[in-house]
């Protein structure tokens, strides 16, 4: 069993399968156990390793690991852990074992050496997250999920039409570096920025991902969208188009995030603003920016993770979620408040927290390849950043005003989960080391000097000033209990709007035409029919007509026999 | 209990505490810019050499994205059921079973053939 060859996905699926069959205390174990016994072993897997087969003429690869993919391997392993710790307390079966599939999806499609795999994950990622959505089992996330469910299958679509292309053109479907040229490279590229939720392609992460349960947000935040930057890392890194689209990724999901009530929802358009992050790193494509944006999809999972967490232990014990109706909550729950702000610290990029040592990557790859005028525009999201999710999120859920609202910590596998995380989080801020060596890249980078750590600090400090200056003078805008407008206006209201009277009388035109046609039809029908004298079949004809017409026939067929 | 919970005072409820937390804040803010001075830090970007450019350019920074937020609200906010009150009409609720959802649809194609016959 122990063989290095062995798909690192197999695992999850297999566990999926016994826990399936088991019940209680059992299967919680599995559902435990599984994620770190297929770590274990795939800390034992070496760099090189390959499974591949022939399938219809096409050499396969289901396991083809390399230094990127295992960084996001193991990444996903500890992600998968915590995930499954925090929702161990869940008892639906259906949350269950779609996590572990999910989780098994997302492992499989980063060690998936060529494209065909890599869509068969990249569909199963789709199908097997769409019920952590629907567990919530209420209208709106029945919904929600529906629209997430077409979006992601359509982006496999995309990637499978492209694909073909590409194999037609290039005679081969290794998964490796790709680049924009054709229109096969274009629609791949398409399918990979749905998924890393590219501008204007982006509002399946902001309307999904609130909708699903307290758990299973945590789920989706770690890997559909890694899984998408995994991919752009090794099959466009380089492309100039993507530092544009990182930038505008980084920077206008702030706005929305600083009017947005739900906090989930806060967090997924901070979640954007972090992908923007990494699609520059790869968009500029040095080793430096490389290592910058896969450290900080490796670190977002988890500072991301622990931030969702938190609000999942705050919707789990309060059943509430908007800024507007929570405050106060440190007094219930100081644990999770802690916990929630070293999320915050990291995000935010603080000295000593995560954030801190992958995030600077980008920015001083940026500003030593001549890209300035990003770097600005990076340093002002990075300052909103702090505003928006580094404060907004702590302050509106457990400080500001009293909401009244007096209730307990999570379970204790949740605050054991958040610890975890939070550990992990500070860990790799005083301790970087241990994160760059398992990089693609060996480049040197030390993000602790002491300009760096003045002008972050600085910018933070001032940007909280900035957030107190405003709440003193009454400036700040209140979270009120608000929908935002945002491009899911299009096919949510717009289209509808359109569409539903367009179609209400093109259907009836069409009932109208068939109406008079087969009206008409049934009255020929009828005087067919008739036998009296004046219809049709009982009309006298004269057998003159019959030589006329049979003359006239063989006269056609004498002139077409010339042709 | 509960009686207790609510009188009990915490860390925040006395004013004084709150005061005390913002004047640190601005303390670490002033010695911030101060060490300006102290540390000759390195300019990569034109912009850096102006003096304490990254407290100005955060402050300034997020009081633009704050105000430029607040304003998209006039033309972007709306009410909490916008999409619910439009979406739950048209689409049949998650309780009833899918094999009830296909039976309407059923129902409803039949009507139209029905239409057509008359």
């Amino acid at each position: 069993m122990w063989m290095p060859e062995m798909p690192a996905f197999a695992p999850f699926f297999i566990g999926a399968l016994i826990a399936l069959f088991t019940q209680g205390k059992v299967r919680q174990a599995i559902l435990l156990i599984t994620p770190v016994l297929s770590g274990l072993h795939l800390l034992t897997v070496p760099v090189g390793t390959m499974l591949s087969f022939d399938f219809m003429g096409f050499q396969l690869e289901v396991f083809e690991v390399d230094k990127l993919s295992l960084l996001f391997g193991y990444i996903f392993h500890i992600a998968a852990f915590i995930c499954m710790l925090f929702a161990l307390h869940v008892k639906d079966t259906l949350q269950q074992i779609s996590g572990l599939l999910y989780a098994g999806s997302a492992v499989g499609a980063v060690f998936a050496g060529d494209l065909i795999t890599l869509f068969v994950f990249w569909e199963l990622l789709a199908v097997t997250s769409v019920f952590l959505i629907w567990a919530t089992r209420t209208e709106r996330s029945y919904l929600a999920g529906l629209r997430y469910l077409i979006i992601q299958v359509l982006s496999g679509v995309v990637l499978l039409v492209g694909i073909i292309f590409y194999a037609h053109e290039h005679n081969t479907i290794d998964f490796a570096k790709i680049g924009l040229s054709d229109t096969a490279s274009w629609l791949i590229f398409i399918a990979f920025g749905v998924k890393c939720a590219f501008p204007m392609l982006h509002n399946w992460v902001t309307d999904a991902y609130p909708e699903a349960t307290p758990t299973g947000t945590v789920f989706l935040s770690a890997f559909t969208t890694k899984v998408a930057v995994y991919a752009l890392a090794r099959a466009y890194p380089g492309t100039e188009l993507l530092v544009y689209i990182g930038v505008t990724m980084a920077c206008f999901p702030i706005f929305f995030a600083v009017i947005e009530n739900d906090l989930r929802r806060v967090l997924s358009y901070s979640m954007i603003n972090q992908i923007g992050f990494m699609v520059v790193g790869i968009g500029i494509g040095t080793t430096l920016a490389i290592n910058g944006a896969v450290s900080h999809a490796f670190n977002d999972i988890l500072f991301k993770g622990l931030l969702f967490m938190s609000m999942g232990a705050v919707l789990h014990m309060t059943g509430k979620i908007d800024g507007s109706r929570l405050g106060g909550l440190y007094k219930s729950m100081p644990k999770t408040a802690i916990l929630c702000m070293v999320g915050a610290a990291s995000i935010s990029a603080f000295p000593l927290f995560s954030g801190f040592v992958s995030k600077s990557m980008v920015m001083t790859a940026a500003i030593n390849n001549g890209y300035g005028w990003a770097w600005l525009l990076l340093l002002f999201s990075a300052a909103g950043v702090f505003h928006h999710a580094g404060i907004k999120i702590p302050y509106f859920a457990f400080f500001a005003h009293d909401s009244g609202i007096r209730t307990t910590e999570p379970p204790k596998n949740m605050l054991l989960a958040m610890t975890i995380s939070a550990v992990l989080c500070i860990a790799i801020g005083v301790y970087p080391q241990a994160l760059y060596s398992l990089l693609p890249y060996d480049t040197g980078y030390n993000p602790y000097d002491a300009t760096h750590v003045l002008t972050q600090t600085q910018l933070l400090f001032f940007s909280a000033l900035a957030f107190v200056w405003l709440n003193l003078k009454k400036m700040y805008p209140p979270e009120l209990p608000s929908v935002n407008l945002d491009i899911d206006w299009l096919y949510r209201r717009l289209f509808p709007a359109i569409l539903t009277p367009f179609f209400n009388t093109f259907w009836a035109v069409d009932r109208a035409i068939r109406k008079s046609f087969m009206r008409g039809l049934n009255g020929m029908l009828g005087m067919i029919s008739r036998h009296e004298p004046d219809g049709i079949l009982s009309r006298t004809q004269l057998s003159g007509s019959m030589v006329i017409w049979v003359s006239i026939l063989l006269a056609v067929f004498l002139i077409l026999s010339f042709w | 209990m509960a009686k207790q919970e609510q009188d009990k005072q915490y860390l925040f409820d006395n004013p004084k505490n709150v005061k005390r937390l913002l004047y640190i804040v601005y303390a670490i803010c002033l010695i911030l810019v101060l060490l300006e001075f102290v540390i000759n830090r390195h300019v990569y970007h034109s912009w850096e050499s102006i003096f304490a450019f990254y407290p100005i350019y955060g402050f300034v920074g997020c009081v633009v994205l704050v105000f430029v937020a607040k304003w998209m609200r006039i033309f972007l906010m709306r009410d909490e059921d916008y999409y619910d009150k439009l979406e739950k009409k048209q689409h049949p609720a998650p309780t009833k079973k899918e094999s009830a959802d296909i039976v309407s649809d059923e129902a409803e194609q039949a009507q139209g053939g029905n239409n057509v016959d008359a």
